[in-house]
């Protein structure tokens, strides 16, 4: 468990080793080291395979941006894919294996791709996979797909917890680097609210990968004061581990939180935090990125970034290579020869692209082992470090659509003038690349910021002294030549790929990054965008401002699904809710259903019942013969009140009902303002001024919100009042020519003979000595009902008392089957029938809507296409042969005709099989039905490969007269 | 999104739901003559220009109160909120 590769120095603790795995292999690293810099430490340079040819990879970078290093973690279901080693902090007992190969990583089988590559190029499969068509299908699809991805899921349900949460501020500063840790110190102590984020688990960004000193001491150790600093201030928040990933509308930002991604295990904590953090002001401080140049084979592993090379140097104590050449086209290659001189470590050479020097080529199969000159020497060299310039991390400057700009004295984009409202940037983001250039524009930007709050900023320390070592850079994008050079190590996007893009007509950067994949998948390019804008713009003989850039979009870096949903899974993503008979419904045989976010009981199964049939046709029976009791307090409730509370019902029902009197109950029927039905139910008038509506269980939330629109915008001066009470009140149906021998029972003092409360009265009462009730007699199935209400708390007891109440008569509960069974008896219309494409008309209701007052829909109900000849009408079907069973989706057809849509004469909405009848019946929407009665047509049902002959009846299958519910 | 709610202050634009277009404010009288061609452009014109927009939002998991916000389409950003009774009023509706 030798670490070659360990240096003396770093940030990382000696007295504390870690054990972890890569592809099995037993590793030793220590706390502070990532994934990344433990694999190098123990000289583990190979770590995955590309994406496309299979090439042997390595480590790239040392930060966010890695394109090359992504492996999987753990195993079993929380097994993530894709993870970048390079900001995968180390802790005991990580296991991590390589990607993205068959067999073992040093032998991939699919390396064979390598030697296609020729057959591989830009687009080949838009290309190669033409003829014959046939293959598609069953070969290239297939093939494709098996060999397309990284990493793989484990497929079973994510065993982490994800929370969210909310986080408001004066000032939020993205990235705690040498500007980031200034601005935030002085906002800070001007007395701001401000939250400082980073991604990494260490704050000071460069500070820790470089050897820079600021006021005399060593850069990381300054960064290290100013987080004490800003720990002891109360008003600021720091928030390590923490990615901005998006910079949303109104000073919106949204942050993932790492919480215990860096421990053995989250014991039962959250794994991770989305945060949605409200800022006053967003100060973007994220540093800038370094970029390659293309030169061939320039990604074999040993091939790194320059800045990657010093921070494993100088923050972790890990030599990337025994021998390392340097290929610069600036004045970082001095500064990363210093380093790694300063640890001794051999260094092969110094190819300054300024003095005209440039690697053209290199040799290693599973690691670099040697560079080639332009004039054809040969050198040895296990690491190449490549300073190719820096790029400003504008990613959030562009969440809003704005775009960055090119500054040609730094080779790079910089944020545009149309930045987020509220977005400032400062440091190497904003092209204030030296350490001096950064903390003057964290500090001033900060101290801008914070007077614009209106918090004064008095007294300030000096500014920290620092180095202003300008780093001089002439371009270099890259070597000429036939062999492959990288531009998009991620998607193995190479120089020849980009000019043929060109010369195929795909030359604006959009359709580049199409057609090419440049900048796509976990990266999204942030290494090799610029360099292949470079490579564009020369292709196609324009400048890089010229050429453009595509948009940044959110996230910054790829964030977990998990942390979406948060806790928002499985029965969390939508509450359950609970009418209030449940508990004893549940104690009562009962089989649920979910009927929106409802559960209720559809039936309650007795012993001996052999299926549901038998339940649902028992209680069917029983309430029909004696009594049954079903809760219906699921039923959209609205209390209105108001002295216009009768003018307001008349404008939005279709039917009257100025003159309902007090006492009384009316069916209501509700339009679109387009004229199709929208929803009904009953409305009672309790009292002058105080009626409760109820709505169809679907439509409760809708309809309350359409009341309040006409309400508040339509008619805003009428004296109307309305509160949602559906779960205020547990409400009962009891049914049968027993309910009000039942119902005397629990109603205190109250007279229920048919002349004192006759059908479609209401009045307020008390039921079992004194509980506040509503009586309302209204009913769904046809018989004699009740519908009695008790303030909700009172649910449980009602429905024992009522059962209580109805054993003399051996009352049954009955669910949402039989209820349903008994309405197509009666021939009401439900969901099936009212599903906004029907209109009163159709469903025999059009005499109901009121012509002669302005209510809601009426004005469009009188549209020529909704009362031409020819409508549909609903109606009742039954099969000629009783014994034959009906089926909803089922097609009306007459005898004889062709089966389509030019002789489609209907529908069957809804069917049931009636233990009244002995026979299927079924309720639907038949052409010209209402003069069709007794006229046998076809339920022509394809999909069960079904033709029945049906007859035409009248919907109101029991009871027309309704004798029983006015009895 | 955030929306600056007259009674409540700022809110964020989850709690609401959006009806579009505050012209459905103006129903026309359903008893004029002419009644169904003005219904007709009520419902079915409806304007939806990328720039200044008046909207119906309606505070859902709020206050139910129903707002006109003035934003603009491109930028997102909200130039002025008002409750829609007030609204309403000032278009001259009232009973």
């Amino acid at each position: 468990m030798s670490q070659p590769f360990r240096l003396a120095g770093g940030l990382t603790d000696r007295s504390r080793p870690l054990v972890f795995r890569f592809n099995g292999t037993v590793l030793q690293g220590y706390h502070g080291d990532t994934l990344a810099s433990a694999l190098l430490a123990n000289g583990q340079r190979l770590v995955g395979r590309s994406f496309k040819y299979h090439r042997p990879r390595g480590i790239l970078t040392a930060g966010p941006e890695e394109p090359n290093a992504l492996v999987q973690l753990g195993t079993g279901p929380a097994q993530e894919p894709n993870t970048r080693a390079t900001v995968t902090e180390l802790y005991d007992g990580l296991e991590a294996t390589s990607q993205n190969h068959r067999g073992p990583l040093e032998w991939d089988l699919l390396s064979v791709n390598d030697w296609l590559a020729p057959f591989l190029s830009a687009g080949f499969y838009y290309k190669t996979f033409m003829w014959p068509k046939s293959f598609w299908e069953k070969l290239y699809e297939p093939m494709i797909r098996a060999a397309a991805g990284l990493g793989q899921l484990s497929g079973a349900p994510d065993p982490d917890v994800y929370d969210h949460g909310f986080l408001h501020c004066d000032l939020l500063v993205t990235g705690a680097g040498p500007a980031g840790l200034e601005a935030a110190l002085t906002a800070g102590r001007a007395g701001a609210r401000v939250i400082l984020a980073d991604e990494d688990f260490r704050l000071g960004g460069r500070l820790n990968a470089e050897t820079y000193e600021i006021d005399g001491m060593a850069g990381a150790d300054w960064a290290r004061a100013a987080e004490a600093e800003l720990a002891t201030m109360d008003n600021v928040r720091i928030l390590p581990r923490t990615t901005i990933y998006g910079a949303f509308d109104h000073g919106v930002h949204g942050a993932l939180e790492r919480r215990t991604d860096h421990l053995p295990g989250a014991n039962g904590k959250p794994r991770q935090i989305l945060w949605r953090i409200y800022a006053k002001r967003a100060l973007l401080c994220a540093g800038a990125t370094e970029r390659s140049c293309a030169f061939a084979n320039n990604d074999r592993p040993g091939v790194m970034l320059a800045g990657a090379v010093r921070a494993y140097v100088n923050r972790f104590g890990v030599a990337p290579g025994k021998r390392v050449a340097i290929l610069t086209n600036n004045d970082d290659g001095r500064r990363t020869a210093r380093d790694l001189q300063a640890q001794g470590i051999a260094i092969a050479a110094v190819v300054d692209t300024r003095d005209g020097a440039a690697v053209v080529d290199t040799r290693g199969r599973k690691g670099l082992r040697s560079i080639t000159l332009k004039s054809g020497r040969r050198i040895l060299a296990d690491c190449l470090a490549v300073s190719g310039g820096w790029s400003p991390n504008v990613h959030l400057t562009c969440h809003q659509r704005g775009r960055p700009v090119w500054r040609d004295d730094i080779a790079a984009f910089v944020p545009g003038p149309d930045l987020p409202p509220g977005m400032s940037v400062a440091g190497a983001a904003n092209g204030a690349l030296t350490l001096a250039a950064a903390l003057k524009d964290g500090r001033d930007t900060a101290t801008h910021i914070v007077g614009n709050l209106g918090f004064a900023t008095s007294n300030p320390p000096a500014l920290p002294k620092a180095e202003d070592e300008a780093c001089a850079i002439t371009p270099f994008w890259h070597v000429k030549g036939v062999k492959r050079a990288w531009v998009d190590l991620q998607n193995d996007v190479t120089t020849k790929d980009i000019a043929q893009s060109h010369r195929e007509g795909f030359g604006s950067v959009e359709h580049l990054k199409r057609y090419t994949t440049l900048g796509m998948a976990t990266d999204q390019g942030k290494t090799a965008n610029v360099l292949g804008l470079a490579v564009l713009a020369e292709a196609s003989g324009r400048t890089i401002p010229e050429t453009g850039t595509t948009i940044f979009r959110p996230p910054y870096t790829p964030v977990p699904i998990g942390a979406f949903a948060g806790r928002a899974r499985g029965k969390q993503f939508r509450p359950t809710r609970l009418p209030p008979s449940h508990a004893w419904a549940a104690e009562n045989g009962a089989s649920f259903v979910e009927t929106g976010a409802w559960l209720r009981a559809e039936w309650y199964v007795r012993d001996g019942e052999k299926g549901w049939r038998d339940s649902v046709d028992r209680e069917v029976r029983m309430t029909r013969e004696s009594v049954g009791i079903c809760d219906v307090s699921t039923l959209g409730k609205i209390d209105i009140q108001g002295r216009d509370a009768a003018e307001f019902l008349n404008r939005v029902y279709a039917n009257p009902f100025l003159k309902l009197p007090v006492g009384r109950v009316r069916y209501g029927l509700m339009l679109r303002e387009d004229g199709f039905v929208y929803d009904d139910g009953t409305t009672a008038r309790l009292a002058e001024t105080h009626y409760v509506m109820t709505t169809t269980t679907a439509n409760a939330g809708l309809v309350f919100r359409e009341l309040e629109f006409a309400r508040q915008c339509l008619w805003p001066d009428l004296d109307v009042h309305l509160i949602s009470v559906t779960d205020a009140w547990a409400q009962y149906a009891v049914a049968g020519p027993n309910a009000r021998a039942l119902l005397s029972k629990a109603v205190d003092d109250l007279d229920l003979s048919n002349d004192a409360f006759p059908f479609m009265a209401c009045t307020a009462c008390t039921v079992f000595g004194g509980t506040p009730a509503r009586l309302f007699r209204i009913s769904f199935s046809g018989e004699l009902a009740y519908e009695v209400a008790v303030p909700s708390r009172y649910g449980d007891a009602m429905i024992r008392g009522l059962m209580q109440a109805g054993e003399e008569f051996g009352a049954v509960p009955y669910g949402t089957e039989a209820l349903s069974v008994m309405r197509i008896e009666k021939g009401h219309a439900a969901g099936a029938e009212l599903n906004g494409q029907t209109t009163a008309r159709q469903l025999g209701l059009g005499r109901m809507v009121a012509q002669t007052k302005d209510a809601i829909g009426t004005v469009l109900s009188q549209r020529p296409g909704m009362t031409g000849d020819g409508d549909l009408r609903l109606m009742g079907l039954r099969p000629v042969d009783r014994s034959r069973q009906l089926n909803a989706g089922a097609h009306i057809l007459n005898p004889g005709d062709q089966a389509d849509l030019a002789h489609d004469q209907g529908w069957i909405t809804s069917v049931a099989w009636s233990p009244t009848f002995g026979h299927s019946i079924g309720l639907g929407f038949v052409r010209n039905g209402q003069d069709r009665l007794g006229e046998t047509v076809r339920a022509y049902d394809p999909v069960r490969g079904k033709d029945t002959p049906v007859e035409i009846v009248s919907p109101h299958f029991y009871d027309p007269e309704g004798a029983r519910q006015r009895g | 999104m955030i929306i600056d709610h007259p009674l409540l202050g700022p809110r964020d634009a989850a709690e609401f739901v959006v009806k579009g277009d505050a012209s459905l404010i103006d129903r026309p009288d359903g008893l004029a003559e002419g009644a169904g061609d003005a219904f007709h452009d009520y419902l079915h014109l409806r304007d939806n220009p990328a720039g200044v927009h008046r909207e119906l939002w309606y505070h859902e998991h709020g206050d139910r109160s129903w707002l006109v916000v003035t934003r603009n389409t491109l930028t997102h950003e909200v130039l002025k909120v008002e409750l829609a009774r007030d609204a309403a009023r000032a278009r001259g509706r009232s009973r």
